[in-house]
């Protein structure tokens, strides 16, 4: 195949492609939304959901999925804003550090119950999503932390702008980079592939299937850790209901980014897009004017249509064989 | 999804790769079979049906019920009132209806997220019926057949275009719910005519109420159809082995798609109940609900990879929730805190047995 025959063949390319002429679009309505200033505020915006979908596309790789994020990322913010207003004097590196080991802590939770015990991904992290929220509430007995309970410090590590950019947008792209080059060339990036792919084949090949999706639950639980702080210092609040209902949407990135359910199959180029794909409309309905309540209807039809043209694509010809037999034989008796 | 994927042959000495294995086997989704089926031991003699029936999940549950029910009674003084208890039934019938149906679709080796959207959208719709001043029938009819059509949806999205049903109901689950807050914004609807109060509100007979009468009967039915008919072997059929039901001639197509309609319904069934409960309608309405009837369906003893459960098992999960969610509100203990409760119930009560069989595994090896 051809370079240019297989970056045509990318969903990667073909997501950047529906992304241009998305913006496109809402360009030929509000020219303003293109300017290189807005799209970095749209992507600084989406940082957060970059980074969730990073650390989810780590445990869809390997066939699991982790609901708890968006609670995870609510307590651990939670924790964070309650230390700092009882203790300012902590430096603020070190409170995001305790963030995102914190998060890392209850993400092993996760993993340690899909390994150890053997407990299916979804009801495991669907029993903790309402722990950890519930956690939260416990923790705070309901009371918000507000902005002036918060160091300025603290606060104001993700705005500070360097070469233009906040460092929120800086943090997401440190994190796209780790991971792009984690995925694509460490021992561990290249065990969740397999892990995915064939569970069997992986354990033949010597690796761990089992560490290896506690690894990914880890590595979602660091970053929604880590995007604790982040989402807490971004909007100078912390509230139980801090991003509820959040890792739907950060599940939809990686799917609507082609990072297939079914394991084995992604890329973080993929997620990133998914989630940028997700932050741009999001960003552009109301400047196109509509009512930001359709956003809803229109992520989750873009989510349908995305699993739509993945699954087409994943189709193998080794398979077909065997499905259409298969199909055929129900068809015949429907 | 890997429907047929090739068994690799294991021979003598890979107890410790099929070990290694075993975690992340029941760690996948459960969409995808795994390539190698765990190997089962076969007992030499099975228990006696009396036994069998005192070591069941059913069993654990109605027990785990019985003690809630006792602990609330001796904690407040008006648990036993009758009234109390059938005020106690609400917060729980609308689910379990749901969860009924949602059990044979996760009996299939699906499962549906977008129910709570469902109900979202058909209340949605109900109320801006009630507000075109229609009378009440049309208006019922509008919310059953929203869920239906819904259901139709799913079903088709999952049989006729192949999509994980997980991903697919995601994404009609936000579909749903937005449509709901594109028609309705951050307004409600609070006019309903005359009498349809009556299916959240009303009792049948003294204290039984409408919405009890409703689940009890469509209990009963979901356990005739699941346990004594055809139907339901085939539904455990396809969740065991899909490939192998569609081999030996079961439809697995038009039964899947018929149970996610069929969901759909009973999401319209409990959108009607609980609007007419609430007599008002917002896009938020039952926000959060598809964790909750996920949860009520796996604690009822449904395995999430397919082929495993029970009706009985569905029903007792419903009132263990129920009550335990009434008791401690009886309590004054906060909404948040009984759902910290739920979770570790759901993740305590499915890992206890595996715990335990791996020490009594382990207690055995020992003493040989």
């Amino acid at each position: 195949m051809t370079l240019l025959n297989r970056l045509l063949k990318s969903r990667e390319a073909l997501l950047s492609v529906a992304g241009t002429a998305l913006l496109g679009l809402i360009a030929l309505r509000a020219p303003g939304f293109v300017t290189p200033g807005n799209l970095a505020s749209v992507f600084t915006d989406t940082a957060i959901l970059i980074i969730l979908a990073i650390g989810q596309t780590a445990v869809i790789l390997t066939r699991s999925i982790d609901l708890s994020v968006a609670a995870n990322l609510a307590l651990t913010g939670m924790a964070g804003a309650m230390l700092n207003a009882a203790h300012p004097e902590i430096p603020v590196p070190l409170l995001v550090l305790a963030s995102a080991a914190m998060g890392m802590a209850l993400g092993a939770v996760n993993g340690l119950l899909v390994w150890k015990v053997g407990l299916p991904s979804i009801v495991v992290t669907l029993g903790t999503l309402t722990i950890f929220r519930g956690s939260a509430f416990v923790l705070s007995g309901g009371e918000w932390v507000n902005t002036f309970q918060m160091s300025p410090a603290y606060l104001a590590l993700p705005r500070a702008t360097l070469l233009g950019l906040p460092m929120l947008a800086w943090l997401a792209v440190a994190v796209i980079g780790l991971a792009a080059l984690g995925f694509a060339r460490s021992p561990v990036g290249r065990a969740l592939y397999a892990v995915g792919g064939n569970p069997v084949a992986a354990v033949y090949a010597g690796i761990d299937a089992g560490r290896t999706v506690f690894r990914a639950f880890c590595v979602s639980g660091l970053l929604a850790g880590l995007c604790g702080y982040l989402w807490v210092s971004r909007f100078a609040v912390a509230y139980v209901d801090i991003a509820a209902g959040f890792e739907l949407d950060v599940i939809a990135a990686c799917v609507i980014g082609g990072v297939s359910i079914s394991g084995g199959v992604g890329s973080v180029a993929g997620a990133v897009l998914g989630a940028l794909f997700l932050g741009v409309i999001k960003n552009a309905l109301p400047v196109v004017g509509v009512s930001p309540f359709w956003q809803m209807s229109i992520s989750g039809a873009i989510i349908i249509a995305a699993v739509l043209l993945n699954t087409r694509a994943e189709r193998r010809k080794g398979r077909i064989i065997l499905r259409h037999r298969a199909t055929a034989g129900q068809e015949a008796g429907a | 999804m890997t429907m047929l994927t090739p068994n690799v042959p294991f021979s003598t000495g890979q107890d410790r790769a099929g070990q290694n294995r075993g975690g992340q086997d029941r760690a996948e989704l459960g969409r995808a079979p795994s390539p190698t089926p765990p190997i089962r031991r076969i007992p030499d003699r099975t228990d006696a049906p009396l036994t069998a029936l005192l070591k069941s999940w059913e069993a654990l549950l109605l027990l785990l019920a019985a003690a809630i029910f006792t602990a609330n009674s001796f904690a407040s003084p008006y648990f036993l009132d009758v009234w109390n208890l059938s005020d106690a039934t609400f917060n729980f019938t609308e689910k379990a209806i749901v969860a009924l149906a949602l059990a044979f679709v996760i009996l299939a080796g699906e499962i549906d997220i977008s129910v709570a959207g469902i109900i979202a959208l058909s209340s949605t719709l109900m109320g801006a019926t009630a507000a075109a001043g229609q009378p009440m029938p049309v208006v019922v009819g509008v919310g059953l057949l929203t869920g239906l059509a819904c259901g139709a949806v799913n079903g088709l999205l999952v049989t006729g275009l192949e999509l994980p049903s997980i991903v697919a109901t995601i994404g009609t689950m936000s579909l749903f719910r937005g449509l709901a807050y594109g028609i309705l914004g951050d307004g409600a609807y609070t006019r309903y005519p005359e009498g349809f109060a009556y299916f959240g509100q009303g009792y049948v007979w003294e204290w039984l109420s409408f919405e009890v009468t409703v689940f009890l009967g469509l209990a009963l039915l979901a356990g005739f159809l699941l346990h004594r008919t055809s139907l339901g072997r085939a539904v455990r059929a396809i969740g065991h082995n899909p490939t192998a039901a569609a081999f030996s001639g079961l439809k697995v197509r038009r039964i899947k798609f018929w149970l996610f309609a069929a969901t759909g319904l009973a999401a319209g069934v409990a959108s009607v109940m609980l609007t007419s409960r609430l007599g008002s309608t917002r896009p938020s309405i039952a926000t959060g609900w598809e964790l909750e009837i996920v949860t009520m369906v796996v604690l009822g003893g449904v395995a999430i990879t397919g082929g495993v459960g029970t009706i009985p098992g569905v029903v007792l999960a419903a009132l263990v929730m129920g009550l335990l969610t009434f008791g401690l509100g009886l309590l004054n203990v906060s909404g948040i805190i009984m759902s910290i409760v739920v979770g570790v119930m759901l993740i305590a009560v499915i890992a206890l047995p595996v715990l335990a069989r791996k020490l009594s595994n382990r207690m055995r090896r020992s003493t040989p």
